[in-house]
């Protein structure tokens, strides 16, 4: 009894070197993250870049004609209206889904959940051919409200993923107070919960423009000449490089990394980032 | 979906009780827009592909119904890109795991800079692999920064192909798939508490044994999510593929098989036949690693006393 009580618990060099180690793993991964999204910008701002670790010299020439040769005015514009769209509708219709979910219990509970969250556990281009057949077949493949369609289908989980557990959160008491105070159903929503749920509602919505943004597959699969969001026309670019000059298609590249970046910082200020993959319970 | 009533100890419910129970089936009526969307946009494609699929078009028309099934698994090309596809999906879901797993284990107390570490890997997942394929074009390329260092560390005299070939699409997918591998695993992890390795060490178990009897054991539904996760979204690579890999030859994957009998040859019925047997290879996958997970421990992950 007494050698374990002597027997101290080495903790600390042991400890701290584990830690360090974690920290040149992530260093080596963000290295590389680095090197890669570095290239891109460089490249993009190169007039030339020849043989030298840095290219031969500066010029914003390529953004110009990237917006000329690929119409960026014209993608940016149809990404904004998918994304806000997509962001709108599946607000709309997962805040009210979580809601409930997140305060009733009812039978076949665990059936609607598991339904309503299939979508973000199948990888897009699984269901996206059959999808895409179906949107064509209703004339909507190629068109604006056919990309809108199909970036629902995983956002709509998404905010319903994440809304569930703020819901939870919220005291149910502060609704039976405004209910018993005279408040109609439609009040206790718009000043009592709404306002409540605010920093997550604004998370899950940059999220969801996040994600609809970077979402390849189901817009490439639906989306015509008119209806490609930056991230699909950003593949053809690379698909044909060879045609352009390869700073004209990083230029694009470049914009679309920005764009998604702001956005994604302005999430992480209202979410932990594990919660963006799996819900964690504590 | 009826609601549960909420007076179960009534036999003959009064009529306030019974209103108040159609008042909570009506409360369950937000959720329905939602569940619509869902089986919709989803849940039919699936069944309509299904039928489609068996449904074969142009020469395979009058051939049966499983024409398009033995149209693909005949054709030595196509069925080669199930094994083109396993040769990425399988090594990268382990390697990450191999090097997630540490980590995440690391990870499991808080550590200094956490929050900050776990937004750097979020970062490239949300940006997604068109973007870091176009930029491994540049980095990996013949006269990218990664050669030239290597060059200069004298490593080798020669630039190394690294893209447009199999380890181009394996190196994109390793970096795409990794945060997310990470962040389920850290995410189980931190929910285990560390009481319970600290027992083990007082108790007198070595590294190994804590690691083996008590760690792994506990992670095991992580481990297990972690490569369903991994291994279904790597299996339908798609745009690295195309364009760090060799889309022609050694990374002809099947997804992009399926891309070409829908958008090549205008065959979606072959087209969804590819998807049908892409997510049942899938399924096959997770329903494994399910079955495995269920071979390990199952219980609660804190100790006695909290």
């Amino acid at each position: 009894m007494s050698q374990v009580a002597v027997r101290r618990i080495p903790r600390g060099r042991a400890g701290d070197r584990a830690v360090w180690w974690v920290y040149t793993l992530v260093a080596v991964f963000a290295a590389l993250v680095a090197g890669i999204f570095l290239s891109v910008l460089f490249n993009s701002v190169a007039s030339t870049w020849f043989g030298g670790w840095f290219p031969d010299g500066y010029t914003l020439k390529w953004y110009r004609f990237a917006v000329q040769e690929f119409s960026l005015g014209q993608v940016l514009w149809v990404t904004v209206e998918v994304g806000l769209a997509v962001t709108a509708v599946s607000l709309a219709l997962g805040l009210p889904a979580a809601y409930v979910l997140a305060r009733r219990t009812f039978r076949g509970k665990a059936l609607v959940l598991v339904t309503l969250v299939l979508p973000m556990m199948v990888p897009p281009i699984t269901y996206g051919i059959p999808l895409a057949a179906m949107l064509y077949q209703a004339r909507l493949g190629g068109s604006l409200a056919g990309v809108i369609i199909v970036n629902i289908v995983p956002a709509l989980p998404f905010v319903v993923l994440i809304m569930t557990p703020f819901f939870e959160q919220i005291d149910p008491n502060l609704e039976r107070a405004a209910r018993t105070l005279g408040a109609p159903i439609g009040t206790v929503f718009a000043r009592v919960l709404l306002p409540l749920a605010l920093p997550g509602v604004l998370a899950a919505g940059l999220l969801i423009l996040v994600r609809t943004i970077a979402l390849f597959e189901l817009t490439f699969l639906v989306s015509g000449a008119r209806s490609q969001t930056l991230v699909v026309a950003l593949y053809y670019a690379a698909f044909a490089a060879g045609i352009r000059p390869s700073q004209s298609i990083d230029a694009m590249a470049v914009v679309y990394m920005l764009t998604s970046l702001a956005l994604l910082l302005a999430a992480l200020r209202f979410i932990n980032p594990v919660n963006m993959v799996i819900r964690v319970k504590r | 979906m009826r609601a549960e009533p909420s007076n179960r100890s009534a036999d003959v419910a009064p009529p306030g009780v019974r209103r108040r129970q159609r008042l909570q089936w009506i409360g369950l009526l937000p959720i329905l827009p939602a569940l619509l969307i869902v089986l919709g946009l989803f849940i039919y494609p699936f069944a309509y592909g299904l039928i489609l699929s068996v449904h074969p078009q142009g020469a395979l028309a009058k051939a049966g119904m499983l024409a398009n099934y033995a149209a693909f698994f005949g054709d030595p090309r196509e069925r080669l890109s199930i094994w083109n596809t396993l040769r990425l999906a399988v090594p990268v879901t382990l390697i990450d795991l191999a090097i997630a797993l540490p980590l995440a284990y690391q990870l499991r107390r808080p550590i200094p800079g956490q929050r900050f570490v776990t937004g750097l890997l979020v970062v490239p997942m949300t940006l997604g692999t068109v973007l870091i394929a176009e930029g491994m074009i540049e980095f990996f390329g013949p006269a990218g920064w990664f050669n030239k260092t290597l060059i200069a560390l004298h490593l080798t005299a020669m630039p190394v192909q690294l893209v447009h070939n199999y380890t181009g699409v394996f190196i994109s997918l390793l970096i795409a798939d990794f945060p997310a591998v990470f962040l389920v695993l850290v995410g189980y992890a931190s929910g285990i508490d560390p009481n319970l390795e600290r027992a083990a060490r007082v108790l007198g178990a070595g590294w190994w044994q804590r690691l083996s009897r008590i760690t792994l054991p506990l992670l095991a539904p992580g481990i297990a999510a972690a490569a369903a996760l991994s291994f279904v979204a790597t299996f339908s690579v798609f745009p690295s593929a195309v364009l760090v890999g060799q889309p022609a030859g050694e990374t002809r994957v099947i997804a992009l098989a399926a891309w070409q009998a829908a958008y090549e040859r205008y065959d979606y019925s072959q087209a969804s036949a590819i998807a049908i047997v892409m997510a049942a290879i899938e399924l096959v996958f997770v329903a494994l690693v399910l079955v495995m997970r269920s071979r390990a421990y199952r219980g609660p992950t804190i100790g006695g006393r909290a």
